[in-house]
This record gives C-alpha cells, sequence and structure tokens, in this order.
C-alpha cells in the first residue's frame, strides 16, 4: 500500500529501450521491447543501416546503453563516413568503448562446402563485441547476407534460430535489418524467427518527389501507432513524424488577435480572429490573399509577437517590396528578429520534408502564427490526398501548439469556388473569401466571410481595396441598380449625390418662389387696407343723411 | 590416380594449413580427424597444420574473419582458399584443396 507504479512498472508489462530516434518513441509508447530482436525490413536504400545505426549511437549517447554493430555489408571505414555526415563521431565512440564494430565478410567465391558445419564463429564474434563494450544493444545488418554466404540453408535456419534464442537468453534489445522481398516482408523469411518487433520501412516516389514511410508491422504485447508514418533522413538523422497520433482535444483560446485591417475585424465580431484558430483565404489570381496574409503577419509583429511567414510562391525580396508600396513595411520586423521568413518552392522536398521543416522552425523559432502562402501548390507537388492529409496534420499540429494558423489558397477557375482543391475547408476555424466582382468592364475584388466559428460574423459582401494605406474594405452599394463596385459604385454615388443637391435645389427655388408671392401678396394686402383706411376717413352721405334727420 | 597432377609442382612446396574449430565439439574433433588423414594420405611430410580453437581466442574469429564453425585455411600454397565444414566429403575436401582434379569434386 501507498506505493505508486507507473504502468511501466507494473508487473508483467513489456519493458521497453528507448530507440532515441526522433518521434518513433511516440509511436511505439517507449521505444522497441527491451531485451528482443526487432526486425526492420525495407527495401533498398529505405535507411535501415542508418535506422541500426542511430539505434546504437543514441543509445550509447542518451541512454548510457553501449552497443555492438555487426556489419555485413559494410566496412568500419564507410558506416563511420556514413554517420559523420548526421553529425556522430563512430570512432570516437569506438575509441572511447562505447560501441563496438565488426564487419563479417563472406565471399562465396572463396568458400567451398565440405561436410557438416555450424555458425559458431559468428556467435563467438558476437559474444566478442557484446562483451568488450558491455552492450546492451545490437544491431545485425543485414543479417541475410549470410543467405548469399552459405550454400546449406537447413543449416542456416538451424543457425538463425539459434541465433535469436542467444540473443534473447543474452538479454540484449537486438535490431536486425532485413531485405524487403517479393510479396514478403523480407527475402528470406526472417520474419518467422522476430515474433516481437516488426518495423517496416518503405521509400515511395510519386510526382517526382520521395517519400519514405514507417509502419509497425507488429509488436506483440503493446498498443503501437498502426498508421504508415512518414519519416525523412536528415541532417539530424532520422524523424518519425507521428502527428497524426494527435487527438482532438486542443484547448480554445478566448483571446482575439487583430488581423491588421480594421474593417476585417469589424466583420469578425468586432475583434479578429480566435488565438490558435486556423484562418484559410481562398481566392482567385490576383485578389489579395497575400496582401490579407502580410496585414496580418504585419499585426502580429506591432503586437511584439513572433510571425514565421512560409511561401511558397514568391522570394522574401519580392513579397516585403511588393508589401511596401501598400503602407506594410515587414522589413523592420525581419531585423528585429520578430518576423521569419522563409520562402521554398512546394516542389523541391516531399510533403513530409516540409512538414518536418514546419516542425522543426516551429520548435526554434517559436512563432505566435505561422501564415502558409498559399497551400495551394502542394497539390501539386505530390498526390492530393497526400497533401490533404500532410494539410490537416500540419493544422492539427499547429493547433495543438497554439499557434494562430493562416493559409492562403488559390482556387482556380474565373470565380472562386465554395470550395478547396486542398480540401481543407471543414477544419477551418474562419475562412476568408476574396472573389473579383466582374461588373461594366472591371474586376473588383469582394471579400466575404464564408464562416468563423465561434463569433458572430458579417454576413456582408465588402468591397477590398488595396490602396497605398494598405487594405481597405469599402461597403459595396446595395440599392435598386443592384450590387455595385468599383467605378460603377463611385458614379452610383454620385449620381445620387447629384440628384439630392438638384432636389435640394428645386426646394430652394421653390421656396424662393413661395417667398416672392407670399411679398407680392402681403404688398397687395397692404395697398387694400390702405384703401380701406382712406375710405373710412372720408365723411359718407349716409353721416349727411343722419344730420338733416336730426 | 596421382599421375594427372601436376605433381612436381605439388611436391616442391611446404603446405600450410590453419583449421579453426570451437572447443572439443563433435563437428571440431571429426574435422580434426578427417584433415589429418587427408594429409597423411596425400601431404606426408610436407605440411604444416595448425589448429585454432577460437573458444580460446575469439579475437581471431574477427581478425581473421571466420564465421563457420569448422573452417580449414590454406595458408600456401597460393591462392589462399577456405573449405568449410567438418571435412566428411573428402572428394570435396580434396577439391578444395587443389589436391584432385575439378572433376572428381563435382559428382
Amino acid at each position: 500500500m501507498g506505493r505508486s507504479e507507473t504502468p511501466s512498472q507494473l508487473k508483467g508489462a513489456l519493458a521497453k529501450a528507448p530507440s532515441g530516434i526522433s518521434g518513433l518513441d511516440d509511436i511505439t509508447l517507449g521505444g522497441l521491447p527491451r531485451g528482443r530482436p526487432t526486425l526492420v525490413c525495407g527495401g533498398a536504400g529505405c535507411g535501415k543501416t542508418l535506422f541500426g545505426m542511430e539505434f546504437l549511437l543514441r543509445g550509447a549517447l542518451e541512454h548510457g546503453e553501449n552497443g555492438a554493430f555487426i556489419a555485413f555489408e559494410e566496412t568500419p571505414q564507410d558506416l563511420a563516413q556514413n554517420v559523420r555526415s548526421l553529425g556522430f563521431d563512430l570512432d570516437r565512440l569506438v575509441a572511447e568503448g562505447r560501441i563496438a564494430v565488426d564487419h563479417i565478410h563472406i565471399d562465396p567465391q572463396e568458400i567451398l562446402e565440405a561436410g557438416d558445419y555450424d555458425l559458431e564463429g559468428l556467435f563467438l564474434r558476437l559474444g566478442l563485441a557484446i562483451d568488450s563494450v558491455g552492450a546492451k544493444r545490437v544491431v545485425l545488418d543485414t543479417l541475410e547476407s549470410l543467405f548469399g554466404g552459405f550454400e546449406n540453408q537447413a543449416v542456416l535456419r538451424a543457425e538463425l534460430r539459434r541465433l535469436f534464442r542467444w540473443l534473447k537468453d543474452r538479454g540484449v534489445t537486438a535490431l536486425i535489418t532485413g531485405e524487403r522481398g517479393d510479396g514478403t516482408l523480407t527475402r528470406q523469411g526472417l520474419e518467422e524467427y522476430v515474433s516481437d518487433c516488426v518495423i517496416l520501412l518503405d521509400h515511395r516516389v510519386h510526382g517526382h518527389v520521395s517519400t519514405r514511410r514507417l509502419r509497425i508491422v507488429k509488436y506483440r504485447g503493446t498498443t503501437h501507432g498502426t498508421n504508415e508514418y512518414p519519416f525523412l533522413i536528415d541532417r539530424t538523422g532520422i524523424s518519425v513524424l507521428p502527428a497524426t497520433a494527435m487527438g482532438l482535444d486542443h484547448a480554445a483560446s478566448h483571446e482575439r488577435l487583430p488581423s491588421g485591417v480594421a474593417q476585417l475585424d469589424a466583420m469578425l465580431g468586432g475583434e479578429g480572429y480566435y488565438r490558435g484558430s486556423s484562418i484559410l483565404v481562398s481566392g482567385t489570381a490576383g485578389s489579395g490573399k497575400t496582401t490579407l496574409a502580410a496585414s496580418f503577419a504585419n499585426a502580429t509583429c506591432e503586437r511584439g509577437e513572433r510571425c514565421l511567414y512560409l511561401a511558397f510562391e514568391e522570394s522574401r525580396a519580392q513579397l516585403f517590396r511588393n508589401m511596401k508600396t501598400i503602407g506594410l513595411d515587414l522589413e523592420r520586423w525581419q531585423e528585429r528578429g520578430l518576423l521569419r521568413f522563409e520562402a521554398s518552392r512546394p516542389q523541391v522536398h516531399g510533403l513530409e520534408m516540409h512538414l518536418a521543416n514546419l516542425h522543426k522552425a516551429v520548435a526554434q523559432f517559436k512563432p505566435g502564427v505561422v501564415i502558409l502562402d498559399p497551400v495551394s501548390n502542394f497539390v501539386a507537388s505530390g498526390a492530393k490526398a497526400d497533401a490533404e492529409a500532410m494539410l490537416v496534420r500540419l493544422i492539427d499540429f499547429l493547433k495543438a501548439s497554439g499557434i494562430t494558423a493562416l493559409l492562403t489558397d488559390l482556387t482556380a477557375g474565373g470565380s472562386a469556388r465554395e470550395a478547396t482543391d486542398v480540401g481543407v475547408s471543414s477544419i477551418i476555424d474562419s475562412w476568408l473569401l476574396v472573389r473579383d466582382i466582374e461588373l461594366a468592364g472591371e474586376r473588383n475584388r469582394g471579400l466575404y466571410v464564408l464562416k468563423s466559428r465561434g463569433m458572430k460574423h458579417s454576413n456582408q459582401i465588402r468591397e477590398f481595396l488595396i490602396t497605398a494605406q494598405g487594405i481597405q474594405l469599402q461597403d459595396v452599394y446595395v440599392g435598386p441598380e443592384g450590387v455595385l463596385t468599383g467605378s460603377m459604385r463611385a458614379a452610383q454615388e454620385a449620381r445620387e449625390a447629384a440628384a439630392l443637391a438638384a432636389r435640394a435645389g428645386e426646394a430652394a427655388r421653390r421656396q424662393r418662389a413661395l417667398q416672392a408671392r407670399r411679398s407680392t401678396l402681403e404688398a397687395r394686402i397692404a395697398v387694400l387696407r390702405t384703401e380701406v383706411e382712406a375710405l373710412e376717413g372720408e365723411p359718407g352721405p349716409e353721416r349727411a343723411a343722419e344730420g338733416r334727420i336730426s | 590416380m596421382n599421375a594427372k597432377h601436376p605433381a612436381v609442382q605439388i611436391e616442391a612446396e611446404v603446405w600450410r594449413l590453419r583449421l579453426y574449430v570451437a572447443g572439443q565439439s563433435p563437428k571440431s574433433l571429426t574435422a580434426i580427424r578427417n584433415l589429418r588423414k587427408v594429409c597423411e594420405e596425400h601431404l606426408a611430410g610436407r605440411y604444416e597444420l595448425e589448429v585454432i580453437d577460437l573458444l580460446t581466442n575469439p579475437r581471431l574469429a574477427k581478425d581473421h574473419q571466420i564465421v563457420a564453425i569448422p573452417t580449414l585455411v590454406r595458408d600456401l600454397p597460393n591462392p589462399i582458399r577456405k573449405i568449410i565444414g567438418d571435412l566428411s566429403d573428402a572428394d570435396r575436401t580434396l577439391v578444395g584443396l587443389d589436391l584432385v582434379a575439378k572433376s572428381v569434386g563435382s559428382s
């Protein structure tokens, strides 16, 4: 009683050895099965050797577990050179007695078989390598080379069975690589000997862009992620991207972020976007998506927050110049370290590489806002479904990190459709649509808020003007003449003003005419009154007659 | 049988052989026995045989690239030849050592 036990300490729970490979331990919920063999299989060039090497190197460097590498294909010199490009000094680790490397060279040309034999030599060398450094981890790369070296398959199979038993008895965490076979996981069926954990590496090229993927085929006695996870090999080794493992449990912020356009904030319930939400700006070519994005970036930096701007169409210099013409000086934010601008063509890397680069940039720069301009280009760089899946993971990742994301999307065709080519509209929180309104030989821009979750937002179209002072949103003219924009709106407004002026003039004239008539009439009344008074002053005949009577 | 071979060359040289074994395992003992027999029959008086027990010195397995046990290495005469197994297949052993014509071993 009173003893607290974490799940990994529970009796009978499978002990795991952290692989040290970025992301893999998340998928395997801790690492590879400790004290048991794991099979890593895949085709040529899929990264098996590097996988094994990194498992050993990280084990020695980060987890205090020495390792032995038994190389059947590459010489120790080649191995050292290959990992040096990833920043590992294998020679030093060997000299320090933390890693042992043995290159087993088997040339079937110079060997003749005469009678019964076994592979005790292999066991002795393995034992020597393990004992020389006290290895807890062992990599055998590629064990299947044995099949090319020896004729007697019965002996080989028996010895392999003995080898796996021996590895388990020694209690080492072993990693065995195998070449992928036709319709089987490995060419020689090694998977039948390894029952604990099998990892499949894959290297596919789609549309000239290569993508590496990893899948855990089986992992006995534990739960694990079952998807195909993209992984990449870059300057820091292997990174597996488990972003799809993310759930929908990110926190929702009540904080609002101004969009950089006052009238747009007014349309979005008066305050702007939610922090941590995803915003999509879609529209046709030249409709001002980048300008909206840059305004948001500017507003972010003005608040003193960091903004990561990933541009996939324009270079830094071009964007800075263009935005300067509308009064947005982004350069100063970059100088102050608030804006990080990264421009690359989507086609230069596979989708996963972009995702990984984003992960890394976010980890390093810790931005509050990330802008991707535009995401529609990703469809061109890979299969549509892959691009969508990647964007979903990307948005999920940013959301989970509490980062506000603004994505622009170029919609094809003359009119902006209420659908995106990249198919992410349903997971977007705020969706702005900028569309051309073509009327009377003019193209004008109209902006709608298609949706904005969790806020009262305007349902009206605003005319979207890009001026030297930035973006202005104008109420469009809605009247008996229909919805008018641009010069027609201006003309209509002028006409209305003229009519108003004309009406005002007419009223004044009438007033004056009325005044004049009134003056005339009043003058006549005055004359008549004078006449009346004059008449009353004369002695009349009636009065004379009266006098006579009296 | 020997008349068919370039006996002059063989007899002019000393044969240096190394046999790698692992302790006193049956395969190792059989190999030693079979090799001694071959040598006495074909190379009497002009061979040096070194039996190396890898259990007592496993480092030699690494240094000499030994995987299978038993392994017989012919250092001299050149070129170096390797024969694995307990040498119970006498014909193949002779072929491997270049003591008979290849056609014999292919059967």
